[in-house]
């Protein structure tokens, strides 16, 4: 084969850079356009997925090495501070076994009750653990792959949890992997309401921090610092009564019409390992076409469907 | 540096097997896939445009901008961004390389470095551009992989040149 670095030209070596260049440039802004705008390529994305998974298998192997051998190598320390936790969690477990009891009769009075008032049952939600594969990848974005996918019976809308509150929702479903957005994503958004008072709103991920942002809360709304967000259930997608996310600031000020609030996620986002996807609520009823209706309209709908 | 000034000529142009480039995109995705987290996140080389620039610079009748293409859209899926948003930017990354690939043959490693800069400048803001017209906003700190992925070409093509010279020395013992 004749080496390719001299400087002249015997034979055809097909189009030339700059025609190349176009070319796959304009391919590559027409694969953007469809994937940003239409979203048909999913198909084509878990088939090349599937190819490059023993690739990201074994990147992901280094560490998960790292953190067994730091759990091997425990020093003497390291040794009291697991007797004191483990004290404490059993403490905890405790105190909680005890709730658990009170929860269990609490659930059969409530079901007794509504079965009285003939209300349809709060469904059990099924849940699945997972690993996170992958941490983000990209500057850009707040996104994890979790290794169940599609043959775990993964669907996409799934709510991510773990044992403290919200963590993301299931955003892209691969056969043996599946992507999670992170509430922390920028616009991300999660309808809540807050415990103390029942005020409904919805909490936006800032993309840039690890902290959450009220936005359109008007200046005289009641909320205060330590105030829990937890999920209202409003949308179908996010269960009712998960924690979401604590108030930590408020800025309140007259010139602006809404005021600025700032939280931090209740969940350990960018922390476990180990996280929980909720299997899919039950179908909301459609939604009712939106068109010129009244406000009285929809109230009498409401009373006639109570 | 003495290294600085070892010259890729290319009238000693070595043979390369496929199986070699191949495999140096495997680990140049390995090497992308680690969990990188935060800091080490913004800070990580792309090691893909690295090798692909690579290969563009000595191999550009093998290497050239469909196959960067092709790489970018297997980086788009491995690293969750939208189709065609890699493949976009290693277009214009393979199109630096071999359209000066002559030139940055003539240079010493100090030299090359600095327009290899340009040509990682250029990648990365078409990403950026790409993120930026999709979802309004750029992170800058993302631009500090451009840094670091030029520091590491000088002791990459030393790396490389060494592995070929091995490959060529042995075929000749054999």
């Amino acid at each position: 084969m004749i080496d390719s670095t001299q400087s002249f030209r015997f034979f055809n070596r097909g189009p030339s850079p700059v025609v190349r260049l176009v070319f796959f440039a304009v391919l590559s802004l027409l694969l953007l356009f469809v994937d940003a705008r239409f979203r048909y390529l999913e198909s084509a994305r878990s088939t090349l997925s599937v190819l490059l998974s023993p690739i990201q298998r074994l990147a992901a192997v280094p560490g998960a090495l790292w953190q067994q051998a730091g759990d091997f190598f425990i020093t003497q320390s390291t040794q009291h501070q697991l007797i004191a936790e483990n004290d404490s969690l059993h403490l905890q477990h405790q105190s909680d076994a005890a709730q658990l009891l009170q929860l269990q009769a609490l659930q059969a009075e409530n079901q007794h009750l509504r079965n009285l008032v003939a209300l349809p049952l709060r469904n059990e939600i099924a849940s699945q653990v997972a690993e996170i594969v992958y941490a983000e990848r990209d500057v850009f974005q707040r996104k994890v792959l979790v290794n169940k996918g599609a043959s775990a019976d993964v669907q996409l809308g799934q709510v991510v949890m773990d044992d403290e509150g919200i963590v993301g929702q299931i955003t892209r479903v691969y056969p043996w992997l599946s992507e999670v957005t992170l509430i922390t994503e920028k616009d991300h958004a999660v309808p809540v309401q807050v415990v103390r008072n029942g005020l409904r709103t919805i909490v936006f991920g800032s993309g840039d921090t690890s902290q959450l942002s009220l936005r359109y809360m008007p200046v005289g709304a009641d909320i205060q610092n330590d105030d829990v967000l937890v999920t209202s259930g409003i949308d179908g997608i996010y269960p009712p009564g998960i924690p979401v996310a604590k108030v930590i600031k408020i800025e309140r000020d007259a010139a602006h019409p809404f005021a600025k609030v700032t939280c931090l996620p209740v969940a350990g986002v960018d922390k476990h390992r180990h996280l929980l996807i909720l299997s899919s609520l039950p179908k909301l009823p459609d939604h009712p076409a939106t068109g010129p209706v009244s406000d009285a309209d929809k109230r009498a709908k409401v009373r006639r469907k109570s | 540096m003495s290294y600085l000034n070892v010259k890729a000529k290319p009238e000693i142009q070595r043979p390369v097997s496929n199986i070699f480039i191949v495999l140096s995109m495997v680990v140049a995705l390995f090497l992308n896939g680690l969990p990188w987290e935060g800091v080490w996140l913004m800070l990580r080389p792309d090691f893909v445009a690295l090798v692909l620039l690579y290969w563009c610079m000595h191999k550009p009748w093998r290497i050239g901008i469909g196959l960067s293409w092709a790489m970018g859209i297997l980086a788009d899926v491995a690293d969750a961004s939208l189709f065609g948003q890699h493949a976009l930017a290693y277009t214009f990354l393979a199109f630096g390389g071999v359209v000066l690939h002559r030139r940055l043959q003539m240079f010493d490693l100090r030299q090359q470095t600095i327009q290899v800069f340009g040509i990682f400048a250029l990648t990365y803001a078409m990403y950026a551009l790409v993120h930026w017209q999709v979802n309004g906003y750029v992170v800058w700190l993302y631009f500090l992989g451009c840094l670091t992925s030029t520091a590491l070409w000088a002791p990459l093509s030393i790396m490389f040149q060494a592995m070929r010279q091995k490959r060529v020395d042995r075929e000749h013992h054999s």
